[in-house]
């Protein structure tokens, strides 16, 4: 087994247990799309658009009192070490529903009654927790695109290496390390949207761990509004 | 892509405000109190051409799991471990919403989140089912069938993955010179730890577990949690289109662990019965 954490507290990347990779975010880096949002979260490169409300299609599929939520998760084939195919894994099929559960609470879906709301997520460069990654940079791409919101959806994975509680595991502590454990929150309304976790936890671990996710969420919470604000201001300089 | 389907009856907002009220007088739609479970049986063995299987009824919600072990070939980045496959079929006789075809995301994360309750728990020692590490290794097939659709899959297709895994027996394998032959040895599993999924839903205010169908229908949120034989927490799943507060999840936390012990219990004494006879 691969030493996680050496003596000194710090971790294979340097950091320290609770510290988090760099994050850049950006908005409307797509001229088409509705709305739009990049991030980049250690070595995650993840693009996600908006699209809606639309017309529903098909047809049947559409809601009498609510917006439709579409969402799809996908991984570029050159994302990961070995190439991925490009046809949707179980994995991404799996990813694409709870992302999809972790946006809709926060989106007034009931503002556009037959309608739909595409939300695309590309995953250009895959790391550790690029689906927390994702969900900020979709519920942002969302703000972009200008669809009420109650708040923001930001994620952040925790975790367990080496018997310790760290934040934002990157690719090999993800694979070599005991727990994974991402969660998003909406941190103004104190709700907790997406929640899964692999490997022993003690109930007091996940207590520490969990507190230390939602903490994070509100830091990354912070990036994301800033990116948000600085997309808007550039827009209004254009105009 | 994702989207969401529509599988179960459709339930007006009247339904549910009736529900609601229900819940608020502690009574559920079929007059079980909130953190009841609905009666568990399960048939081990039934399928005697597996080499495990267990059918689950819990309410009225069937399914049946079949274990099947070959031989295989370790995957390059675990040489020395065996295989665990996970797959997962809701039948077109078990529900009016389900159609022949490929499984849809449902199916996908039912067969995932199992798949993690077994894996993630470490329930299996897949170091014991190297048989030549980096060449041959045994493979485990955990097949699903549902049959009957109210409710609750994850919990009741999860106590049958594990009570037929716990009874599997199947033929050693033995290396000789090159090759690896089969022998007319039986090995039975190598069980660590015995898993239980335990699974809540969020109805307005109130926390229920073992959602039934009109239950689903009408819930906001729903949370599965696993927890392995020393009641630790090893697989955790958030769904449905709703939210928690933090508070609730822990609460739902402690409920599920006193109920996982008793659960437990449940599937040790029918794999007992089962071995004996």
């Amino acid at each position: 087994m691969t030493e996680l954490i050496d003596k000194n507290n710090l971790r294979v990347d340097g950091r320290k247990l609770d510290e988090l990779r760099p994050i850049k975010m950006q908005v409307g880096i797509l001229k088409n799309a509705d709305g739009s949002a990049y991030i980049e979260w250690g070595k995650n490169k993840i693009i996600a658009g908006v699209y809606g409300p639309k017309e529903c299609h098909p047809k049947h599929m559409a809601l009498p009192d609510r917006a439709l939520l579409k969402c799809r998760y996908h991984m570029a084939p050159f994302s990961v070490d070995e190439r991925k195919s490009p046809q949707p894994s179980r994995r991404e099929i799996e990813l694409s529903k709870i992302i999809r559960e972790a946006l809709s609470p926060a989106i007034l879906l009931e503002e556009f009654p037959r309608t739909a709301i595409e939300i695309y997520i590309e995953v250009l460069q895959s790391d550790g927790g690029s689906r927390v990654a994702s969900i900020t940079a979709a519920s942002a791409a969302l703000a972009d695109a200008g669809i009420p919101m109650k708040d923001l959806v930001v994620g952040c994975a925790v975790g367990k290496i080496d018997g310790k509680i760290v934040a934002d595991l990157s690719d090999i502590e993800d694979k070599e390390g005991e727990v994974d454990l991402p969660v998003a929150c909406m941190p103004n309304l104190n709700s907790v949207t997406l929640l899964q976790s692999d490997g022993p936890l003690s109930k007091e671990e996940f207590k520490k761990a969990f507190k230390l996710a939602l903490d994070k969420c509100r830091y990354v919470y912070d990036i994301q509004r800033k990116a948000l604000l600085e997309g808007y201001l550039a827009k209004t300089k254009e105009a | 892509m994702s989207a969401a389907e529509r599988k179960h009856e459709f339930v007006d907002s009247l339904r549910r405000r009736q529900i609601i009220d229900g819940l608020s007088l502690g009574k559920r739609t079929d007059g079980r109190g909130l953190t009841d479970y609905r009666e568990l049986k399960m048939e081990i063995g039934a399928i005697v051409k597996a080499n495990g299987s267990a059918m689950v009824h819990l309410g009225n919600t069937i399914v049946l799991v079949g274990v099947k072990v070959n031989l295989g070939t370790p995957f390059p980045d675990t040489p020395d471990e065996g295989i665990l496959t996970v797959n997962a079929d809701v039948l077109p006789i078990a529900s009016p919403y389900e159609e022949p075809g490929p499984p849809d995301e449902d199916t996908i994360e039912l067969a995932r989140v199992v798949d993690r309750g077994i894996r993630e728990s470490h329930m299996i020692d897949m170091s014991k089912l190297a048989i030549q590490p980096g060449k041959k290794v045994y493979s485990v097939f955990i097949d699903v069938t549902v049959l009957d659709v109210d409710g609750n899959l994850f919990d009741a297709v999860s106590y049958a993955a594990v009570a037929a895994l716990m009874t599997t027996r199947f033929k050693k394998a033995v290396v000789k010179g090159d090759e690896v032959i089969q022998s007319d040895k039986m090995m039975e599993m190598p069980v660590k730890t015995i898993p239980v999924s335990i699974t809540t839903a969020k109805i307005g205010s109130h926390t229920i577990l073992d959602p039934d169908g009109i239950e689903e229908a009408v819930m906001d949120a729903r949370l599965t949690t696993t927890f392995d034989s020393a009641n630790r927490l090893c697989a955790t799943q958030k769904g449905g289109e709703g939210w928690f507060t933090p508070e609730e999840i822990l609460r739902q936390m402690d409920i599920a662990r006193v109920k996982a012990k008793e659960i437990r219990s449940v599937i040790k004494e029918a794999v007992k019965n089962a071995k004996k006879s």
